[in-house]
């Protein structure tokens, strides 16, 4: 049985160099970081030394609220450094891959036969707990409850995203294992979205047990959020899950071959990349692992781990995220335009307004740039937000509620119903140069901490 | 250049100002979004400013015009604009100077970026004005509603008041004698007298008196309903062609920076109530008359549509458009004192645009919650 959600808002936003469908290079990872601020929610406590050998799977950190919950090396190899930032604030663990990789073998699994503790200890010891995320706040999720529903987004439609009708086109067997896992945690089921519009050719239209939905629409369609908010939005006092379809192969790959193993296929994409393409690489590798891709003689560059809209910036000796299979490099637009503003025509500028002129070229790519083009204000126009938003809420005054603390009005206008992420175009869109991303953020920490 | 930077610091904001306007800061991204969509408040403004350029240039040539209806001379097309120009000029260079002075003054004491809201203000400030206002009135009138009107508040973004409006609202109060009548309509220079049988009179005043004295009114200009749309008729600077201003509202509707609802919703709630009016005898000034007399025109798409002040929410839109119109006529046609209704609804209305919005907000979110409670 399928559901159709066709999402009229949007915007898909016109930036050049995506990643042609093909895997240009297999990364042998040398160093590699764990990150404990990947995981919202996680309060690490640091369960190795420097010099520690550790195989794929053994635990690194580990939960101080819950202790069961592990984050767990995606390689082995040894510790090869700590780093630790402000009031010795854990900020990466870097781990010197070895050779040849070794796993821990935590059993070949069926998950028909396992029950919703067994799943659970399984995940939490495997360091895979940590990829189902919890709504709202899109914190850790709490192994103590039982969540209403698990919602898996099959597809991203943010820009120049990993297209996972190829990357996981050979990872249906493991979805499906991830599937039949997870369906055991939640009496609600599984909401699995795909892609309206490729949903014949996609892989992903096979999956059983779960309620399929094919979502059509431009960005954020693939969103999870905006995909529950659509079909179940979470109401006070209720919690969803929601695990991204690359963790859930991840999952479906433990119980099928018993060890951890987080390969993937990453896009590297964006305006600065050379030649953008598809590599096979772990989460955590470092970004000069992918030199042949970029040009930084400049020191000009901008490496993205994630999309344009809310991937983090990570620099040149960063590492890519946990959760990220897609690294985008834009330039730093430090240049200054002479009076850009009061041209007419800037052809090499695209903008969703028609105060401009990018409407007349629909198809043109833009090589877009980090600069703000413009200096930030109060709000003032007020019907941009919601045209590329399509949830039921209203993005200003959740915003305006988060500057003002106001946890009523937060909860009024549906803070629990958004992460960030699903506001990125709200910010992109906006002409008083909000970072509403980090507004909305704020607002989240704050009802964390009040609600606690 | 570092040094003089160092040595005019305290003008920091003065010298940003002039600087972003000139070219587009080199800031980047910080958080959040890595890339930007082009369009910045700026931009906005600068798009309001054009769509007011061709009711600015008609209503500079109709100073022109007036002022040769009313004292017989006639003279070439170039030069009764020309000498409406030099009439309006002081008028903008008196609300730009000192509008601007005040807002520089203003983001320098807080420390802030200069905003570019008031490149809208100034503008229209002396579009909806008498051409003869004195210039010291305008002066006064114009760094009241600077301060007052929205440096109080916090700058653009923050007022709840439209600015230019309040500048008017200002100077029709404070000096009444002055801002209405037959004396401030039509520019004369000094020693000049009106022709015999001419009036300095706005076709709006003299509606009070129903469709015939509009249709009798006597005066050296037209009063028909084509005079009125084409705007040759004595009034406000820019308000008087509706030909004009519907050029401008195009810009703003296709750009998408003013709201066609609240447009719309005011021009059914003028027709609306003029056609009450009509019905139930209150006047005998048809209702469409309603939509090109005085600023009703002008008002919809400039003022009424300032999305600061106006509503937020788009259901909001409709009903904060549909009661500017309503009440401007309302009080066009009961309250002899003032003929212009259409200042006094937007500043009332823009008073109400947050509880409007307070309502929309809140009955959507008890019906979506009713919704999913059922559901």
């Amino acid at each position: 049985m399928s559901n159709n959600i066709n999402l009229k808002r949007g915007l898909n936003i016109p930036i050049s160099g995506e990643a042609v469908l093909k895997t240009g290079k297999t990364i042998v990872p040398d160093v590699i970081a764990v990150k404990p601020s990947d995981f919202k929610g996680l309060v690490p406590r640091l369960l190795v030394r420097e010099g520690d050998k550790v195989l794929a799977g053994s635990p690194i950190l580990a939960d101080k609220q819950s202790a069961d919950i592990l984050i767990t090396s995606p390689v082995s190899g040894s510790v090869a450094e700590i780093v630790r930032g402000e009031k010795r604030k854990l900020l990466e663990v870097r781990i010197k891959a070895e050779g040849t990789q070794e796993f821990v073998d935590f059993g070949v699994q069926k998950a028909s036969s396992m029950s919703a503790d067994e799943v659970k200890a399984l995940l939490m010891k495997s360091g895979l707990w940590a990829a189902i995320k919890q709504r709202p706040y899109g914190v850790l999720a709490d192994p103590q409850i039982q969540p209403k529903a698990i919602f898996v987004s099959s597809f991203s439609t943010a820009p120049l995203a990993a297209d996972t009708d190829y990357t996981l086109r050979d990872e249906l067997l493991n979805v499906q294992a991830g599937v039949d896992a997870l369906s055991r945690l939640s009496a609600g089921g599984i909401h699995f979205c795909i892609n309206g519009k490729t949903s014949s050719s996609s892989p992903f239209h096979k999956v059983e047990h779960v309620q399929i939905h094919e979502v059509t629409g431009k960005h954020p369609a693939g969103n999870v959020g905006i995909q529950i908010a659509n079909i179940d939005p979470i109401k006070k006092g209720e919690t969803v899950w929601t695990v991204s379809i690359l963790m859930l192969a991840a999952i479906g790959r433990l119980l099928n071959t018993g060890k951890v193993d987080l390969r993937r296929k990453v896009a590297v994409t964006g305006p600065k990349a050379i030649n953008p393409c598809y590599v096979d690489a772990l989460p955590g590798i470092a970004m000069k692992d992918l030199k042949e891709f970029y040009d930084n003689a400049a020191g000009d560059l901008r490496f993205v781990s994630g999309d344009v809209l809310s991937g983090t910036n990570v620099g040149e000796n960063g590492f890519l995220g946990f959760f990220d299979d897609q690294v985008t490099l834009l330039h730093e637009g430090t240049e200054r335009e002479i009076l850009g503003w009061a041209k007419p025509f800037r052809f090499n500028q695209f903008s969703s307004s028609r105060s401009y002129f990018s409407w007349l070229l629909p198809k043109k790519k833009y090589d877009m740039d980090t600069n703000l083009h413009g200096g930030p204000r109060a709000f003032v126009v007020s019907d941009v937000y919601s045209k590329v938003l399509p949830v039921d809420i209203y993005p200003v005054y959740l915003a305006k509620a988060c500057l003002a603390g106001d946890i009523d009005n937060m909860e009024k206008f549906g803070i629990y119903e958004v992460l960030p992420e699903d506001l990125a175009l709200c910010e992109y869109v906006d002409p008083s140069k909000n970072n509403i991303q980090e507004i909305i953020s704020n607002g989240i920490n704050l009802m964390i901490k009040e609600m606690a | 250049m570092e040094e003089k930077k160092n040595r005019f610091a305290f003008l920091h904001s003065t010298i940003d100002a002039f600087d972003t306007f000139l070219r587009v800061p080199g800031t980047v991204t910080k958080t959040g979004s890595h890339v930007r969509d082009a369009v910045d408040l700026k931009r906005v403004m600068i798009l309001v400013v054009v769509a007011l350029v061709p009711a600015a240039l008609f209503g500079m040539w109709n100073v022109g015009y007036q002022h040769n209806l009313a004292t017989g001379a006639e003279t070439s097309l170039l030069a009764t604009f020309f000498y409406g120009f030099l009439k309006v000029l002081p008028l903008f260079v008196v609300s730009y100077v000192v509008g601007l002075a005040i807002e520089f003054a203003g983001a320098q004491i807080k420390g802030e970026e200069v905003n570019e809201g008031y490149l809208v203000s100034g503008f229209l400030i002396p579009l909806i004005v008498p051409v003869d206002v004195p210039l010291w009135m305008l002066a006064i009138a114009v760094a009241f509603a600077v301060i007052f009107g929205k440096e109080v508040f916090g700058g653009t973004g923050m007022n709840f008041l439209n600015p230019a409006l309040l500048a008017r609202a200002f100077l029709f109060f404070s000096y009444p004698t002055k801002m209405s009548g037959s004396e401030v309509w039509i520019a004369l220079r000094k020693g000049e007298t009106l022709i015999d049988g001419a009036t300095g009179a706005t076709p709006l005043s003299f509606t009070a008196d129903g469709i015939d004295a509009l249709a009798n009114a006597g005066a050296q200009y037209g009063t028909s309903f084509m005079d009125l749309v084409i705007g040759t008729v004595p009034g406000s600077v820019g308000e008087t062609s509706i030909i004009a201003i519907l050029l401008g509202a195009a810009v703003l509707i296709w750009t998408g920076v003013a709201s066609w609802k609240i447009m719309c919703s005011s021009v059914l709630g003028a027709l609306f109530v003029g056609w009450l009016a009509n019905v139930l005898g209150a006047t005998t000034i048809p209702a469409y008359y309603q939509l090109v007399l005085g600023g009703f025109a002008f008002g919809t798409v400039f003022m009424a549509t300032d999305p600061v002040t106006s509503a937020q929410t788009e259901c909001g839109k409709w009903i904060y458009g549909f009661f500017v119109g309503a009440l401007c006529v309302v009080v066009r046609l009961f309250n002899p004192g003032y003929a212009e209704g259409m200042m006094l609804a937007i500043l009332l209305m823009n008073t109400f645009a947050p509880l409007i919005d307070y309502c929309v907000t809140t009955a959507a979110i008890n019906r979506r919650e009713k919704k999913f409670k059922t559901a």
